[in-house]
């Protein structure tokens, strides 16, 4: 009984300590709601979660101060390219790299590892060159190809590898059978299989789209082929100061979308996650 | 055998050996990753030897061969560099330990079900999923010297709190401080995976045996971690290295560049003062340093599995 009572009064403490944690994780998507809805008065005075006075106007104007809307469409459409050529292009290089026997294969995957250790920093500036000598600058295309290409279709990849790995082989047996070509058995036999890992890198592969930053930072220049993340830092006074109540507008409009999506599909995407950290 | 291989050989292509056939379809399937890793990754880091090696004028747009001019720049001259390098390994000492040890310890809480445990999850990992920039500019906003909400908390309990990003030693733990809270949910995730593929027979009989809590975490459950331990910081370190979008937007490298880190110095050189060259070579010195850092981590692991 009294060992009882102590795990239950572990528990407890445990429990509080944890909530106490959650706060610095928590409270900033709060303030950052609430700040949206703030006057710059307010803003700046006495702190409160819920607004005195609600300025639904500041949503508004975050759609005249820039283009906002454009912007937001920018990002999305990006993202769901990018996603949609990775999950091609790694998969077709996954399955291989996990299923034929191939000279090369073991050099390749030595290189592709280099490519995951190597942060983008190192190589922008003779991608900015080659970007520029392609004419492709201000536009959407490197937002596109450096992240297909990338890094971070080498993680596609490697995930794609190692879940391919894990197929039977009779299956592929099967269908060869059946006279498929080895394109038919990836496409009508491995494809359908590896659901779960699509799955898992299309949601790795979009939000690192999502919220990529340094490159739309170099590459675009005008405001309506901004994405979101330049968009919201974008929100400054003329003497560059930030407007707040904006900013934070904007960035709750940016954030709540991809929250709301994550608290429906936590499980999955953690588990993406959890997956990519396998990789190494 | 025989009788197989010509059951698969189709119709199409009989010219071709089994095997040739087999390569000819690996080598397509693998080819446009390939170009691209050779066009967008390869090229660019051969290039960048070719770069570090020249002086650029913007004007004239032509590059001057100066040979190991940047590096003697770098290394000797300029006494920025060593300031950056200094602020990036600071950054990543204070990131990499409290990031992994507050991941660790949340994993531990975490990754046996109980009463509420998908809801601190959810909680811990949601930062994860949120972009840098919007991250930083809330964490700004907060930090604000006068009216900002960490420092009206603190007056609370009778803490006069700094103007957090205006004073550069502040501005660099604040910077470390909401990267781990950003980040740290990742490496949280990661720990849990590999607790939960711990057998708990073994931490069971230990327990029966009269282990305390402490002695079986010590004895039985960190020795099982190791190799996780080790991806973990190799992954945590390489990232620290390149933290810049968080920089960027918290507090542009300031104030008197005490938040300045190699990224963030690459950046600035090449992309805004247009020192393409220095920045060329400032990239590969980083290059270096994240390899050596990786092959270090990669020894250690393997002397571990031994």
């Amino acid at each position: 009984m009294t060992q009882r009572r102590t795990e239950i009064l572990y528990r407890i403490c445990w429990t509080m300590a944890l909530l106490l944690l959650a706060v610095p994780f928590v409270f900033p998507f709060l303030w950052m709601i609430s700040g949206g809805f703030k006057s710059t008065t307010e803003i700046f005075g006495a702190p409160t979660l819920i607004p005195r006075v609600w300025r639904f106007e500041n949503f508004a104007e975050v759609f005249t101060y820039q283009p906002f809307a454009r912007q937001y469409f920018n990002s999305l459409y990006i993202a769901a390219t990018v996603t949609v050529l990775t999950l091609f292009i790694a998969s077709l290089a996954g399955y291989a790299l996990a299923r034929i026997r191939f000279a090369g294969a073991g050099l390749l995957m030595l290189f592709l590892m280099m490519a995951l250790m190597v942060p983008e920093e190192v190589t922008i500036i003779p991608n900015f060159f080659l970007i520029r000598a392609m004419g492709l600058i201000d536009t959407h295309w490197p937002l596109i190809l450096l992240p297909v290409f990338g890094p971070q279709g080498v993680v596609a990849t490697f995930l794609m590898r190692q879940f391919f790995l894990a197929l039977p082989r009779e299956l592929e047996e099967a269908g060869k059978m059946d006279g498929l070509s080895r394109f038919g058995v990836w496409l009508k036999i491995a494809l359908p299989m590896a659901r779960p890992a699509l799955a898992a890198v299309a949601i790795i592969t979009f939000l690192h789209s999502w919220n990529l930053f340094l490159e739309p930072l170099i590459f675009l220049s005008s405001l309506e082929k901004f994405t979101l993340p330049l968009a919201l830092s974008n929100f400054n006074d003329s003497y560059g100061l930030p407007l707040w109540n904006l900013q934070l507008a904007a960035t709750s409009l940016a954030v709540v979308p991809i929250l709301i999506i994550y608290l429906i599909a936590q499980r999955q995407i953690i588990e993406s996650f959890a997956l990519s950290g396998v990789k190494g | 055998m025989a009788s197989r291989d010509n059951a698969a050989r189709p119709a199409s292509a009989p010219w071709l050996s089994l095997k040739a056939r087999e390569m000819l379809e690996a080598w397509l399937f693998v080819s446009p990753t390939l170009i691209g890793f050779l066009v967008f990754f390869l090229g660019p880091l051969v290039a960048i030897f070719y770069y570090s090696t020249t002086e650029w004028n913007l004007l004239s747009q032509q590059a001057t061969f100066v040979g190991l001019r940047n590096f003697q720049n770098a290394l000797l001259e300029n006494p920025d560099f060593w300031h950056v390098v200094r602020n990036s390994v600071i950054f990543a000492l204070g990131l990499v330990p409290l990031n992994m040890a507050l991941a660790l310890s949340l994993a531990l809480a975490l990754s046996r079900p109980f009463f509420g445990v998908v809801f601190f999850r959810t909680v811990f990992f949601a930062p994860v999923v949120t972009s840098a920039i919007a991250w930083a500019i809330v964490w700004k906003f907060m930090l604000q010297g006068e009216g900002g909400a960490v420092n009206q908390m603190l007056a609370w309990i009778g803490i006069d709190g700094p103007n957090w990003l205006r004073e550069p030693n502040w501005a660099m733990a604040a910077v470390i401080v909401t990267r781990v809270i950003k980040m740290v949910g990742l490496n949280m995730i990661l720990y849990i995976a590999a607790l939960q593929s711990i057998p708990r027979d073994y931490e069971e009989a230990a327990a029966l045996e009269g282990a305390s809590r402490w002695q079986v975490f010590r004895m039985i459950t960190w020795p099982l971690l190791a190799p996780t331990t080790l991806v973990i910081m190799v992954l945590t370190t390489i990232g620290s290295f390149k933290v810049f979008d968080h920089i960027y937007q918290m507090t542009g490298g300031g104030p008197e560049n005490g938040t300045l880190v190699l990224a963030f110095y690459i950046y600035q050189q090449g992309f805004k003062f247009f020192n393409v060259g220095y920045a060329a070579a400032l990239a590969l010195i980083m290059f270096v340093i994240v390899m050596a850092l990786t092959l270090v981590q990669v020894m250690l692991r393997r002397k571990e599995m031994e």
